[in-house]
């Protein structure tokens, strides 16, 4: 209670609050609505009773398949979407509560990039009114301040200040994306929600937006909500890693521990079924196949919500107690995972679905292991080029790699 | 894919001894499909596009080959073109050859290609909402290739139905036949999408990006029964995907493509291991992997991929290479072979005699 108070006032520097967000049993709903007189015939509980924090300066990542409540999650934690039930309190304020004045001057602190670069940019304004239309909401700068602001802005982005008069059109989808990164900066935000920021880019696209998002994270302070399905790309952001299933956290931790040692039968499953670059790796890897499709969330199945599809249930002899009780979210392990099953410590132990953990150490032991040629061999060339001959722009990008073969240990080893 | 319970352990074993079974029959006969120097252009107000661009590979019987590469680099027209379901104007095949189980593709009659597609060559594609027609019902549309193809009466063509369905793992077949797509979940579709594709047991399948619309673990399934039933079937698959990930699980070969050109072409193990064309290190090193340790950043390649108006006589990838010299923007390389049998990569540096060892 003591903290709550005294953070109650914002404008105090955080000190001991080290959660920025913290999400008390929300709860979103959906009626469906049916019939002539579109009478409300069931709910779905897209997000039901999650509680978690978001602490401050962290990158939280949160993954599940399509329909599990992850961008539900998003967007009510700064009340895109108003909750059915519970608290969301941003740096000790409740949002839920707020009213419309109070709210808007506190979402200059909370900020959100979409998923589609396309359709998130209104194709009618230039680049400078999109960025500077948050700037306008906000009061913040005006005139010659305000020219300024948006070439700085797109500056840090990396995209050429010269193109503020221009249209989405003209852009690629990463530029698209960068634009959509420098609106959301231009209010100085402290928290923002990316939801899916890089799915709908090309691969080698995707590395130089999540590189930009890393880079501003570190310079500017920033704490982020990371939403995803792509475990890889969490797995390389993330600071903590939250996984959803249905409604539900079924677990959330560290991603070393959650990706060495994932404590709930659906990670692992999950895990399983991401296809790794290495064709050696793939073959010998034990797959978790989960059979059909995720239930509906407007009507979950009873107890734990996976037991459905859980490999866990059927190898555990079906206990009963999955199918009559929902397994809340405890401590397991004591590494700060926590994970919601009746049976964490017995999935902790099973080596399914860890194919590529005991694979990783196999991997990283072997000196011709695939990456590790290229990156070696990539390292050593530096040395043998002469610097005129490399394009300029293209030097910071592969002086930034860490040194090779130092990548192997010297990244395992937390020094 | 029937077990009651569901997990699937594949032990590497089996793994490795299905794959020698497949490598042997691939290595006795001869290719069921060999592509010459494909070229298709499109024609627009702004120039001609080379989208694919003197394009040579083949393909064994049984054998699963990807094309991989990223958004416009011409995998998509490629299967398009070999299937002259390039959309004309303005796209035109304007050169090459599809020979395919002894037929030259190019040279058939439209009546003949009709007679082939669907029956010799199964197609899946990416978006299974889209390609199932919302207003047949499943049962019909599966059907119909068959009755078309293989002239089985409607009783014997719905039984045949009924057992595909089983074989994609779609529970109470029979009484799904008169569902239509949208009573389906996306991985449902996909899997009627797969069971149309080998209705008319096919030697080929075309698999344009089969699990992009889909959930990590419903691309598993779908990716376990593709390469469960080509193998049951002695089917060969050319998978195009963008992902990496899923190429290296499910081929035997590799074409990497990039800017309508195959810039590397190998065995799956060589392609991942020892690729030696600075464009496949930049994909690989690009992604951020599960089986790695992680790191800050990651290693980007610069820039976009050009246009494919006007393209110069140089290395497609030279601008945004960070081991490009003169030489590779004086002449375009060619696909030269490298150390092992089969790898073949287009670039001056990791040539004979040049510049990376």
């Amino acid at each position: 209670m003591t903290a709550a108070t005294e953070r109650a006032a914002p404008a105090a520097e955080g000190g001991n609050g080290h959660d920025l967000v913290e999400v008390k049993n929300l709860k979103v709903y959906f009626p469906i609505r049916a019939g002539i007189f579109k009478t409300v015939q069931g709910t779905v509980k897209a997000v039901d009773d999650i509680t978690f924090e978001v602490r401050r300066g962290e990158t939280l990542g949160l993954v599940g398949e399509s329909g599990c409540g992850k961008s539900t999650t998003g967007r009510a934690l700064i009340r895109l979407r108003e909750p059915t039930e519970g608290t969301v309190m941003f740096d000790g304020v409740d949002l839920t509560s707020l009213k419309t004045g109070p709210l808007r001057r506190l979402r200059r602190r909370m900020q959100i990039i979409f998923q589609d670069p396309y359709g998130s940019l209104d194709p009618r304004m230039t680049v400078g009114s999109i960025i500077s239309e948050p700037l306008e909401t906000h009061n913040l700068a005006k005139g010659e301040a305000k020219r300024e602001r948006v070439a700085e802005l797109l500056k840090m982005v990396g995209l050429d200040p010269s193109y503020v008069n221009r249209y989405p059109h003209e852009f690629s989808g990463g530029q698209r994306q960068r634009i959509g990164v420098a609106r959301a900066l231009a209010v100085e935000p402290e928290f923002i929600v990316c939801d899916e920021p890089i799915s709908a880019l090309d691969v080698s696209i995707q590395a130089q937006v999540l590189n930009l998002l890393t880079d501003l994270r570190d310079r500017l302070g920033l704490t982020y909500l990371f939403i995803a399905h792509d475990l890889s790309v969490v797995k390389h952001i993330s600071d903590r890693v939250a996984v959803m299933y249905l409604g539900k956290i079924v677990e959330i931790g560290p991603p070393d521990t959650i990706y060495a040692a994932p404590a709930h039968p659906y990670t692992r499953a999950l895990l399983s079924a991401v296809p790794v670059p290495d064709p050696q790796m793939e073959r010998r890897r034990r797959r978790v196949i989960l059979t059909g499709d995720v239930p509906s969330p407007a009507n979950p199945p009873s107890g734990c919500r996976f037991h459905t599809r859980c490999w866990l249930y059927e190898q555990l002899g079906k206990p009963e107690n999955c199918r009559t009780i929902d397994p809340p979210l405890r401590e397991v392990g004591g590494t700060d995972q926590k994970a919601a099953c009746h049976y964490a410590e017995d999935c902790i132990k099973s080596d399914v679905g860890v194919a590529h953990i005991d694979d990783r150490a196999v991997r990283h032991g072997t000196p011709e292991a695939a990456l590790r040629v290229a990156h070696k061999s990539t390292a050593e060339l530096m040395g043998e080029i002469p610097e005129g001959d490399i394009d300029k722009a293209l030097i910071p990008s592969i002086e930034e790699v860490p040194p090779a073969g130092g990548s192997d240990e010297g990244g395992a080893k937390p020094n | 894919m029937e077990e009651a319970v569901s997990l699937e352990v594949t032990p590497d074993e089996a793994a490795r001894i299905t794959r020698e079974q497949r490598e042997t029959k691939a290595a006795k006969s001869k290719n069921l499909l060999e592509v010459k120097n494909l070229s298709t252009h499109f024609f627009t107000p702004d120039g001609v596009v080379h989208a694919v661009d003197d394009v040579s590979f083949e393909l064994g019987y049984g054998e699963t080959l990807g094309l991989v590469g990223e958004s416009g680099c011409g995998k998509s027209v490629t299967a398009l073109s070999l299937t002259r379901l390039v959309p004309n104007p303005p796209g035109k095949i304007v050169s090459g050859s599809v020979v395919f189980d002894g037929v030259d593709l190019l040279k058939l009659s439209d009546e003949g290609m009709r007679k082939l597609r669907g029956k010799e060559i199964g197609f899946i594609f990416q978006d299974p909402l889209t390609s199932l027609n919302p207003t047949l019902t499943i049962g019909y549309q599966i059907a119909e290739s068959i009755r078309q193809h293989m002239g089985l009466s409607k009783k014997a063509s719905y039984d045949r139905v009924v057992e595909l369905l089983d074989k994609v793992g779609i529970p109470r077949a029979r009484d799904r036949l008169g569902d239509y797509p949208h009573q389906f979940s996306g991985g449902m579709r996909q899997r009627v999408m797969i069971a149309i594709a080998l209705s008319c047991d096919p030697k080929l399948i075309l698999a344009d990006e089969p699990t992009t619309a889909l959930d990590v673990t419903i691309q598993a399934q779908i990716l376990e029964l593709i390469s469960v039933l080509s193998d049951e079937f002695g089917t060969a698959v050319l998978l195009i995907t963008h992902d990496l990930g899923i190429a290296a699980g499910m081929c035997d070969r590799v074409n990497v493509m990039y800017a309508g050109r195959i810039v590397e072409t190998g065995s799956v193990d060589v392609i991942f291991e020892r690729p030696r064309m600075p464009y496949a290190w930049g994909l690989l090193d690009s992604l951020p992997r599960l089986d790695d340790v992680r790191s800050d950043r990651l290693r980007t390649i610069e820039g976009l991929p050009p246009l494919l108006i006007n393209v110069p006589d140089a290395c497609r990838f030279n601008p945004r290479c960070a081991y490009a010299r003169d030489a590779c923007r004086d002449h375009e390389p060619g696909l030269t072979p490298r150390e092992e049998p089969g790898h073949y990569a287009r670039c001056w540096a990791t040539d004979k005699g040049g510049w990376i060892p």
